[in-house]
């Protein structure tokens, strides 16, 4: 590691070490691989993936397929490139290489996400993100897409509740951070369909926790002057299998959130409005 | 077909407006996306979404004045009905987004708020906090999601569109995708295929735009014989921050909410901006322009911008390229309440809290305004016939594009909260065209055999590409040279030497990069190859902004050649200012004639041919577009004088002659 210590002239080092747990395909062995990467000024997790593409070479000089990894805006608003950086989920755009040097020296170390089933290196399987969101029907049933003229009017303080909110970007670090939310990964049967697979994976996904994420949803959903209208089927979901109770209340993911979304909060209200539903299901029956 | 169906190429704001509106009529919908829809590249939008609202109307504002701005703001280089339908679509637009859930911002009452934007005088941008984009694009991925659920929309995310599948007579009846992840290539029958792609920011290197904006649907319709219109206009947004990976957007509505752009009057001024006093600050845009002051149009204020850094040599820092932006005088909670996506976004990446520090910007390449050619048919009121299965529809029957990657609403350049109310209201009209043509189609479906030819064709290039041998080149180093050449030829300001050159250079790097080899030759995931195929489609593209930017001597909007500028009015004597403002109209008059007209890029097989093709400006005549740039408002006044006297002539003939003699 005597080499990570060259620092240039300016006091930031010439290079560092990039190590990478790569993993060929679903159901392969993982594995650990190191590269180096050239030293630029305002990098960021994103930018050295990209050099290591470019280079395709290992630390030891060895040709390598280069990392496969997922990114999009860069600019943390689409939820694409969360990975696990130096043991903890982020996003790896918004993740700088200054600062994490300057918390762990001559060294950065990315995972994909585990509560996800990889695909090839950090690239995972998310759509279980997905499938929860309409599971809490997460949208606002209106009418269609005519001219009705405009929506209900809010007020500043409704409206502040509902945009933390409504910034979800579903890109799952409150998951992946989450104790209760257990990985789920079914692999193909011989011969089987796309469909028929994806089928049996929203099969197992709907029996599966729905998240922080698909919660707090739920809330905004709710709270809306039209959503509201099929608040009640929201709570019944909440209620079910994989719904609210498997919450632990461990707070791991309002912590991790990128977007600060409160989504303990969220939590909260679910659990009360989920009470009243329950007092409100016993009385109708 | 049992039914008919229709495939999206796209899920961003216009994709999904398309997806959903068709669900709607009943039309089953198949859609590809690169990503998730959730992630397009639409999350990056910031400002907000433009219409007339019943405030600004009370103001004076009417639909007539947002068209006058649209057109104005493009440089007359649009063709007037398609715009004006949009402007009367806009109100309705904005209503149906609030009713789908978007949480705008609100007054004190709970109306939508509004704020102002660059290109007019009036404050129509609706917003939501400063992640509109993201806001709207949330509400119809939400919409589709319901329309997947009752399984009218197949979504196909991590699929990468290869191409649209022609028939004998050159009709669209599907397309070709590719499975990201396992790489299996399947071809789509569709009854028809709408683009919905996006930009193609990735040409020029680093720039606003997300990873997934390489342009390739658009190249892959292009190289198949679809038209593309005015390739050369590309917006270059004047406020950016510089990254190494990217050039991250900071949006027109910091100076929507009253942000102010400066540089010290000392060059390299080394005190802290905030103890510069207002005295020795050079606040160059409201200076220029008192009447738009920081809301100049974007083309205007990234030349202001790089002209105060390039030719006066003012930048803030000595090394790099900057001027302040500064909200430092605006309270923290205005602030939050209303900016807050933004600044985050600053403080996350340069480390600094721009609610205390001016922070420190340039312009970056943004948005294009040229894309694939599409029709429409006109009503006699000038405005569209919306169930026209004409409507967005490319050259080629059954293929249609929508949103940033159609050239149809912007023409030379864009303004600000524009693109969002585009890429909505093209999606939503799109989707009648579609019936219209669904319900006019007869005769057999398309054999079996022309998909399968399609599919073999690209499996055996796929295949070609992972077997290639021995190439030395590096597809990742020749896209980071083709931005460079890009970037330094065809952004703020273009000359013909420099335009030549690059075109030589991206021949050369278009040959080169047929020599590339693959790190990654398997077959599971393989993002180098899908990379590799997406850098050989930009050529084309990069070619035709190119040629046709060398072959347009003269300035449009965003194409700026100053060789081929009018100069400044010098003379200080009122007469003699007069005759040089006449001669400036003249030379507009002259200019208009030669110029007024849009570029159509076809691809030969080889290289684009270009042709042009007439803009039809019959609702709002051309004029000189100054923005009351101060000292210019002579040549106004005559522009005004000369029309009013053509219009004398034309209601009373008799008078023609002496309003000549005049």
């Amino acid at each position: 590691m005597a080499d990570h210590s060259a620092k240039s002239s300016n006091g930031h080092p010439q290079d560092f070490e990039v190590r990478i747990l790569r993993q060929d395909g679903p159901g392969q062995g993982s594995y650990w691989e190191s590269h180096r990467v050239a030293y630029e000024p305002d990098m960021n997790v994103i930018s050295a993936l990209q050099r290591i593409a470019a280079q395709a070479r290992t630390v030891d000089g060895k040709g390598v397929a280069p990392v496969a990894w997922e990114c999009n805006c860069l600019e943390e608003v689409c939820g694409a490139c969360t990975m696990v950086i130096n043991g903890r989920v982020r996003q790896s755009c918004s993740a700088l290489i200054d600062r994490l040097l300057a918390d762990h020296p001559g060294e950065i170390v990315l995972e994909p996400m585990n509560k996800f089933p990889v695909l090839r290196d950090l690239v995972v399987e998310r759509s279980r993100l997905f499938r929860a969101l309409k599971r809490v029907k997460a949208w606002i049933p209106v009418d269609g897409y005519y001219e009705l003229g405009r929506g209900d009017k809010q007020s500043q303080a409704e409206q502040e509740v509902a945009y933390p909110l409504s910034q979800c970007m579903s890109c799952g670090c409150c998951l992946e951070a989450c104790p209760q939310y257990a990985k789920i990964e079914v692999s193909p049967l011989s011969g089987e369909s796309s469909e028929a697979l994806q089928q049996r994976r929203d099969a197992e996904f709907d029996r599966g926790f729905v998240g922080a994420h698909a919660i707090s949803q739920a809330m905004l959903f709710n709270a809306h002057p039209t959503g509201r209208m099929n608040a009640s089927e929201r709570l019944d979901t909440l209620m079910d299998e994989g719904g609210l109770q498997i919450c632990g209340n461990a707070q791991n993911c309002v912590a991790v959130c990128p977007k600060q979304i409160p989504l303990t909060t969220s939590i909260a209200r679910a659990g009360r409005a989920t009470t009243l539903r329950l007092f409100q299901r016993w009385f109708d029956c | 077909m049992a039914k008919k169906r229709v495939m999206v190429i796209g899920g961003g704001l216009a994709g999904l407006a398309a997806a959903m509106k068709l669900a709607e009529l009943g039309i089953p919908v198949d859609l590809m996306s690169l990503t998730p829809v959730k992630r397009s590249h639409s999350v990056c939008a910031q400002g907000g979404i433009n219409s007339v609202s019943d405030l600004t109307r009370q103001e004076g504002d009417d639909e007539s004045k947002h068209f006058d701005d649209t057109v104005y703001g493009g440089d007359f280089l649009q063709h007037q009905p398609p715009v004006k339908e949009m402007t009367l679509w806009g109100p309705k637009i904005i209503d149906l987004m609030d009713r789908l859930g978007v949480p705008f911002n609100r007054t004190a009452e709970g109306y939508l708020d509004r704020r102002r934007f660059g290109g007019t005088l009036y404050k129509r941008t609706a917003f939501s906090g400063a992640t509109t984009g993201q806001q709207l694009l949330y509400a119809l991925d939400e919409q589709v999601r319901r329309w997947e659920s009752a399984g009218l929309v197949t979504k196909y995310e991590y699929w990468d569109f290869l191409g649209p599948v022609l028939d004998e007579s050159g009709v669209c009846r599907g397309c070709v995708g590719q499975d990201l992840v396992t790489m299996e290539i399947r071809t789509f029958p569709a009854d028809a295929v709408i683009v919905a792609s996006g930009g193609s920011g990735l040409l020029f290197g680093r720039s606003t735009m997300s990873m997934v904006c390489t342009g390739s649907a658009v190249s892959r319709c292009f190289q198949r014989g679809a038209k593309y219109g005015n390739p050369e206009f590309v917006q270059v947004h004047p406020t950016a921050i510089p990254g190494a990976d990217k050039l991250r957007l900071m949006s027109e509505s910091a100076r929507g909410e009253g942000g102010r752009v400066w540089v010290p009057r000392t060059p390299q001024d080394p005190r802290d901006p905030k103890t510069i006093p207002e005295s020795e600050r050079y606040y160059f845009l409201e200076e220029r322009y008192p009447k738009y002051g920081n809301l100049v149009p974007r083309d205007i204020a990234t030349r202001e911008i790089f002209d105060i850094c390039v030719n006066e040599g003012l930048s803030v820092e000595k090394d790099r390229q900057c001027v302040y932006l500064d909200l430092t005088h605006i309270s923290r909670r205005e602030l939050d309440r209303k900016l807050a996506g933004i600044l985050e976004i600053y403080e996350k990446f340069q480390g600094v809290d721009p609610r205390d520090v001016p922070m420190k910007i340039f312009p970056a390449v943004h948005y294009v305004m040229g894309g694939l050619w599409v029709d429409y048919q006109r009503t006699t009121a000038g405005g569209l016939n919306i169930d026209s299965p004409r409507t967005h529809v490319t050259n080629i029957p059954g293929l249609y594009a929508i949103g940033e990657c159609d050239y149809q609403y912007h023409g030379a350049n864009r303004l600000g909260a524009n693109s969002l109310l585009s890429c909505i209201f093209s999606g939503l009209i799109v989707a009648p065209a579609i019936k219209s043509l669904l319900d006019s189609q007869k005769g057999p479906e398309p054999s079996s055999l022309l998909y399968e030819s399609a599919r073999r064709e690209h499996q055996s290039l796929h295949d070609g590409l992972l077997g290639r041998r021995g190439g030395k080149e590096n597809p990742y180093l020749i896209h980071q040279e083709l931005g460079d050449v890009m970037t330094r030829a065809a952004t703020v300001v273009r000359r013909n030497a420099q335009l030549a050159t690059a075109l030589e250079k991206v021949n050369e790097l278009s040959e080169r990069a047929q020599n590339c080899s693959l790190s990654d030759t398997g077959n599971w995931t393989n993002q180098n190859v899908v990379f590799t195929k997406a850098l050989l489609d930009m050529f084309p593209l990069a070619k035709s902004i190119l040629m046709g930017a060398l072959a347009r001597d003269e300035s449009r909007g965003a194409h700026f050649k100053p060789d081929f500028s009018m100069p400044d009015l010098k003379a200080t004597e009122p007469g003699e200012r007069r005759r040089e403002a006449e001669k400036w109209c003249d030379w507009f008059q002259e200019n208009t004639r030669q110029w007024l007209r849009s570029t159509i890029a076809t691809w030969n097989g080889k290289n684009p041919d270009l042709t042009y093709e007439a803009v039809d400006t019959s609702l709002i005549p051309p004029r000189p577009r100054l923005y009351g740039l101060a000292g210019a408002q002579i040549i106004d006044e005559v522009w005004r004088q000369r029309s009013q006297a053509q219009a004398n002539a034309a209601t009373n003939p008799a008078m023609a002659g002496t309003a000549a003699a005049s």
